[in-house]
């Protein structure tokens, strides 16, 4: 006979005790595995709320793409035209070109017959200081929209700015505190603020809009326009070259730039959203991360407790496995039993409940698992597994968790007077 | 005649919060092999003392205990266990059979200490002899107080001790079942080996065998 079949045998005998163990180990496993199982899961739920989100922004992206092709077709592109001695490194510095051109290549550009022009907006720019409130602005003479000949009659995009008044940008009169109606000077000659410019958080903010004519006049430049903005030029092939290339042949003593484009505006917003969309999954990501720490951390604790619980239980369960044994482990001893051999059979009995409470907290939590997964609520969830390694350290673990927590009781089970258990037995 | 049993001036006290009990005191006598020794006395006069000191369950005070021309005192915990297990039998009162072995297996579980390849054989010999044999299968609970005490007896002999100890090995049967017992022992000691057993019950006959009175822990001439 051996020392198994004698485990085995006394098992079968207590059965009630043992099965109580065997719960206890079966709960500390399920508690580990049920908690790596949450984890598991919110991993996955992670990655498939990051997919959807990362699949539901190329959409938008794609989207976008579409729109902002259609846009541009539509819309075409915006050129200044300038003249060909501008040096445009002192234009971007300045905000306005220092050289000029004659007015009247508007007129010809207007009944040049250029089909990809839509709106002609001829201007004279000069940054100065404003001598009567010391401030320098951009002094900005305009004349409205030159109609295009044989053009459909279209709304113009700029309205004339009357002779006599002004139209100030935000922080003039802001700071300025100027109202429309006011009676103001600009280079000595009177003007009344016909309209204020809400913010753009432009160069526009410190812009003053008169009449072209009356701009020439004051800045000495009589017929002289120093830009024309050309917007919404279209053309077939969509492409700026071309638009270039029309203009040219009608000016050739100029030179074409794209100017704040409404389709590098689009596209420009289409980056926005995309950051958008990246920050909003970089979100998400966080929020989840932090989630997991959470969840990690309550299991950093539940598992441990539950396990100590367990290990007290077993304990509790061997002490009292012991107390019942006394006289059967003096008989043992009385017939040259060894301790070795006592304390094999005690262990023995642990190691077969670890095993057991393994293989009942894997099938339970599998079972579980199973049934969890099949409910409509967590389809999506995926099924509780746990590969060869989480295997081994259960089926390792478990049994040295029921002998550590055997151990005591057994140790006493072995140090116990013989003749003191059989008297008392 | 060759000694199986030597004690010597065997002193053992127990000391409780009631003070202290002197158990034994200077014991002495031999016990040789082929011997049948019965010690008797009444109650609590340090029979199973004595019992349990001479098979090293219990530590004596002073005095020398010999097992085969072993000191029993004089080894380990563990070297005593190999003594008893090769060569003491040991027989109670209350028999102290394993509850969830069956007779076989009580039997057999005399050779965990001391393994032999002939242990099964000699289990069902001693079930033949001891008319156990129908009852191989049966869990102690399910035997009569005249079986399981013959089963204690053969659990007892299955290693061939040199020394069989019996501690009121009848007080529980009936007359014909001790009648049983005490042949058996007889037998053992007929075959020759040695018995000391404790009792307070006289044995049916006496022939050739030796009786030891104790009365309050000593021997009386």
């Amino acid at each position: 006979m051996s020392l198994l079949h004698l485990v085995l045998r006394e098992i079968r005998y207590r059965r009630g005790n043992f099965a109580l163990g065997v719960v206890a180990v079966a709960i500390a496993v399920g508690f580990l595995l049920g908690e790596l199982a949450v984890l598991r899961e919110h991993d996955v739920r992670t990655e498939q709320i990051i997919a959807a989100k990362e699949a539901q922004t190329h959409a938008r992206m794609a989207a976008l793409e579409d729109d902002y092709r259609k846009i541009t077709l539509e819309l075409g592109f915006n050129v200044l035209i300038l003249p060909r001695d501008q040096n445009l490194n002192d234009l971007f510095a300045e905000d306005y070109a220092s050289q000029t051109m004659p007015e009247e290549y508007v007129e010809k550009l207007a009944h040049s017959r250029v089909a990809t022009i839509q709106h002609l907006l001829p201007s004279l720019q000069q940054k100065l200081k404003w001598p009567e409130f010391e401030r320098t602005i951009i002094l900005d003479g305009v004349r409205g929209e030159v109609p295009i000949a044989n053009a459909s009659a279209k709304r113009p995009l700029l309205e004339p700015v009357p002779e006599g008044t002004l139209v100030l940008g935000w922080e003039l009169h802001r700071s300025l505190k100027l109202e429309v109606g006011d009676k103001i000077k600009l280079l000595g000659r009177p003007f009344t603020v016909g309209k204020l410019q809400p913010e753009r958080g432009t160069k526009d903010d410190i812009t003053v809009w008169i009449n072209l004519r009356e701009a020439q006049q004051l800045l000495g430049q009589l017929g002289r326009i120093n830009g024309i903005l050309a917007l919404e030029c279209v053309c077939a092939a969509d492409s700026l070259p071309k638009v270039r290339s029309e203009i040219g042949a009608v000016l050739p003593d100029t030179q074409i730039i794209e100017f704040q484009s409404q389709t590098l505006a689009r596209a420009e917003a289409r980056q926005r959203a995309a950051a958008e969309a990246r920050q909003a999954i970089a979100n998400e990501l966080e929020n989840r991360a932090k989630l997991r720490q959470t969840r990690a951390e309550f299991a950093s604790v539940a598992v441990p407790l539950a396990t100590l619980v367990s290990a007290a239980w077993i304990g509790f369960l061997s002490f009292s496995n012991v107390r019942e044994r006394r006289g059967e482990v003096a008989i043992f001893r009385a017939l040259g039993v060894r301790s070795w051999q006592i304390i094999a059979v005690f262990l023995g009995r642990a190691v077969v409940m670890g095993l057991a409470g393994a293989a009942l907290g894997c099938g339970a939590c599998v079972l579980a698992g199973v049934a969890w997964h099949a409910s409509a609520a967590h389809q999506a969830a995926a099924p509780v597994s746990f590969g060869p390694a989480m295997l081994l350290l259960i089926f390792s673990a478990s049994p040295l968790l029921a002998v550590m927590a055997s151990w005591l009781p057994t140790w006493w089970a072995a140090q116990r007077p013989v003749a003191e258990a059989l008297s008392q037995t | 005649m060759k000694s199986v049993l030597q004690v010597d001036k065997l002193t053992k006290t127990f000391r409780g919060p009631a003070g202290e009990v002197r158990a034994l005191t200077d014991v002495s006598f031999m016990v040789a092999a082929g011997q049948l020794v019965i010690v008797q006395g009444p109650s609590g006069c340090g029979k199973t003392t004595l019992l349990l000191s001479v098979g090293g369950l219990l530590e004596p005070d002073s005095g020398r205990v010999c097992v085969d021309a072993q000191e029993v005192h004089a080894l380990s915990a563990e070297g005593r266990a190999r003594l008893r297990a090769a060569n003491i039998g040991f027989v109670f009162q209350q028999f102290h059979l394993v509850p969830y072995l069956s007779v076989r297996e009580n039997i057999l579980a005399a050779a965990l200490g001391h393994a032999s390849a002939v242990a099964n054989d000699r289990a069902s010999e001693l079930m033949d002899r001891f008319g156990l044999r129908d009852r191989a299968r049966h869990l102690p609970a399910e035997l009569s107080t005249g079986e399981r005490q013959r089963t204690a007896l053969a659990r007892a002999l299955l290693n061939r001790p040199k020394l069989l100890l019996a501690d009121e090995p009848t007080g529980n049967l009936d007359q014909e079942n001790a009648r049983r017992v005490w042949e058996c022992v007889q037998s053992f000691a007929g075959e020759g080996g040695a018995v000391l057993v404790v009792t307070h019950d006289p044995p049916p006959a006496q022939n050739g065998h030796r009786v030891l009175r104790l009365n309050q822990g000593r021997l009386a001439l």
